[in-house]
């Protein structure tokens, strides 16, 4: 039976999320040797479609609605379950992205399926079983999960599946469906984007700030750092909770889970909540004044400075290496 | 307005995660449970809205009896009453599907979860709800207000937000900028103790998944220390050995 991806858009683009999904999604279908069908809905061009065969997917459906153009929660569960069913799918993986966490929910229950939400790895199919590891604990442990049923639904945690590039004839099909008025309860009034950042969930490399930043005034160098390695930013939690910067940038067991290639904290000092956010980072670096830090217990590199020097010189080192590079 | 908070009891967050059993049980030895935190934004919005606007606010729990200080809790925060569905809350699934069999019986407008719980971080709940009673759900929301027979509500996406105008009953999971938590006073303490907390038995349901074993993340080597002066060091090693920049 195929394995079907939900191949998720932002203003009828493809996200390097949504690439890591088709890449994972094309794994899986290779370790029961089946073929990977795609669904995308909204407004995507030809050519952005034709765009993913280069992952691996060897059809794509395309529903393309005006009333489907931007994300409606229910409405999109309602055609990718009717997809899985018409195509004989029995997987259905996509992002855990924002809008991903709103469909595997519901589809898990159309489809009567287990649902791994944040999955981390391939499926283990040794002796006809299905275990998919996922973080648990907000980032202080994985759980192995078993799926028991028959249909099965998997939302890739981002950031932790790399892109391959498969290269597979690909063939676009127009898929239509009949939607249902009790699917557009919920009405999308306006799409507010900050487009000019990298979005932190995302983000491979991220910058994150502290108490130790004293106050707003001074978070003029994490963005000029985070700007020249095309990072996102992020903080901790009394730093949004003081309103120095917004709630949607806090990391942390009460905010974002991130596990970026590179985390640098600068004047964090690593508080069991906020590590459980961001300990799936590949690489950490913290910078901090004081060297018993508990932060620099769980970090690759670290310096013991004051952020006001250090910082500054880590730019001016960055453009350096850059235009030696 | 009659709002339904749904409240799980979670490890506090200082917690460290171990496991028994060679790895497949939780060990809950010496640890403290407590409200998980994004359902007190939820109970607390709630409260907020039946204030303005009259109503009531109950809450529920899938749980064994040892969760009745969480129960007790968000009674003395404010709701009115509470409900407890007696049962280890196997999984998202098993949660859902016992409170909507509640919610068909007693039929509420609005229905608030946390944005995921922090123990198993699903943010499965909501969605399952909405699904099995077949109204809209929001995942993850920052905002809620309502006005008449409508609610608005911002959904965070990616670099972004979207704002959704919805149509009651519908449900909807807290997360920071919805609400202050609130803490609850001498008055409500005392108060919570007779709140009515009614206990129903679960239905039967089957699993679909399973958590079979727990792993605990890989610890990391020994910090390398770079002098402070020497940042083109710290790049370098980023660059050749991390091979992240
Ligand atoms: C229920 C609950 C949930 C929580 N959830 C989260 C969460 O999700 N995320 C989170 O982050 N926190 C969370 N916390 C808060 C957490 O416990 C810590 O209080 C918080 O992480 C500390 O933030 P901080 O490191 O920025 O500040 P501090 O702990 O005050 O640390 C500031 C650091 O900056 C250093 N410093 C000071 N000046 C300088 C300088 N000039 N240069 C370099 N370094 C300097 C100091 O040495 C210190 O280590 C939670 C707490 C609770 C109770
Ligand atoms: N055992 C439970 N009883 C009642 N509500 C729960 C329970 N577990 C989770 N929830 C609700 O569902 C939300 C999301 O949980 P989860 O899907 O586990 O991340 C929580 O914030 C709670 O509001």
């Amino acid at each position: 039976m195929p394995v079907l991806i939900y191949t998720e858009n932002a203003e009828g683009k493809f996200k390097k999320s949504t690439f890591e999904a088709v890449s994972y999604a094309r794994a899986i279908a290779d370790q029961t040797h089946t073929s990977l069908i795609a669904i995308s809905i909204g407004d995507v061009s030809a050519e952005e479609l034709n765009a993913l065969a280069k992952y691996g997917a060897e059809k794509i459906l395309n529903v393309s609605n005006a009333q489907l153009k931007n994300f409606v929660n229910q409405a999109y569960a309602s055609i990718i379950a009717e997809a899985a069913k018409k195509q004989g799918a029995d997987i259905v993986v996509l992002s855990n992205s924002f809008s991903g966490r709103g469909l595997a929910p519901r589809l898990g229950v159309k489809l009567d399926a287990g649902v791994v939400d944040g999955a981390v790895s391939l499926p283990d199919q040794t002796g006809g079983k299905f275990i998919v590891k996922k973080t648990a604990f907000s980032g202080k442990a994985f759980a192995m999960v078993e799926i028991t049923s028959g249909n099965k639904v998997i939302a890739l945690a981002p950031n932790s599946y790399k892109i391959v590039e498969a290269g597979k004839p690909v063939q676009v099909e127009e898929f239509s469906v009949e939607t249902k008025a009790s699917d557009f309860k919920a009405m999308l009034k306006e799409i507010v984007r900050s487009t000019d950042k990298v979005s932190l969930p995302d983000a491979e490399i991220v910058v994150s700030g502290g108490r130790g930043l004293k106050g707003p005034e001074n978070w003029g160098m994490i963005e000029e750092l985070a700007d020249i390695l095309g990072a996102a930013t992020a903080c901790s939690k009394p730093v949004s909770d003081a309103g120095w910067r917004p709630h949607s940038e806090h990391v942390g067991q009460t905010g974002i889970a991130v596990s970026p290639n590179l985390y640098i904290a600068i004047g964090i000092s690593g508080a069991i909540q906020h590590l459980a956010g961001v300990s799936s980072s590949k690489v950490i670096v913290v910078i901090n004044k004081d060297a018993e830090a508990p932060f620099f217990k769980v970090a690759d590199y670290g310096i013991v400075g004051d952020a006001f020097e250090v910082v500054p010189k880590l730019i001016a080192a960055i453009k350096e290496h850059k235009t030696l590079a | 307005m009659k709002v339904l908070v749904c409240i799980s009891n979670v490890p506090d967050t200082t917690t460290k995660i171990t496991f028994t059993d060679n790895n497949t049980q939780f060990n809950t030895n010496g640890v403290q449970f407590i409200l998980n935190p994004y359902d007190e934004i939820a109970l607390a919005r709630a409260i907020e809205l039946t204030e303005n606007s009259g109503g009531s606010v109950t809450v529920i729990n899938v749980g064994e009896a040892t969760t009745e200080p969480t129960i007790r809790k968000a009674l003395a925060i404010g709701a009115a009453d509470a409900v407890r569905i007696n049962a280890q809350p196997h999984d998202a699934w098993f949660v859902a599907y016992q409170i909507a069999q509640y919610i068909k019986a007693n039929p509420f407008d609005l229905i608030l979860t946390g944005r995921e719980s922090i123990d198993y971080n699903g943010s499965k709940v909501a969605g399952m709800l909405g699904e099995l009673l077949d109204i809209p759900s929001v995942s993850i929301i920052k905002k809620l207000d309502v006005d008449g027979d409508k609610a608005t509500v911002e959904r965070e996406i990616e670099g972004g937000k979207e704002v959704l105008t919805i149509s009651f009953p519908f449900v909807a999971g807290a997360t920071e900028g919805v609400a202050e938590p609130k803490i609850p006073n001498m008055r409500g303490i005392m108060s919570a103790r007779t709140k009515p907390l009614t206990v129903v038995e679960p239905v039967e349901v089957k699993t679909n998944a399973e958590i079979i074993s727990y792993e605990t993340p890989a610890p990391r080597g020994q910090v390398k220390l770079v002098a402070p002066d020497d940042a083109t060091k710290l790049i370098d090693l980023l660059h050749t050995e991390a091979r992240v920049i």
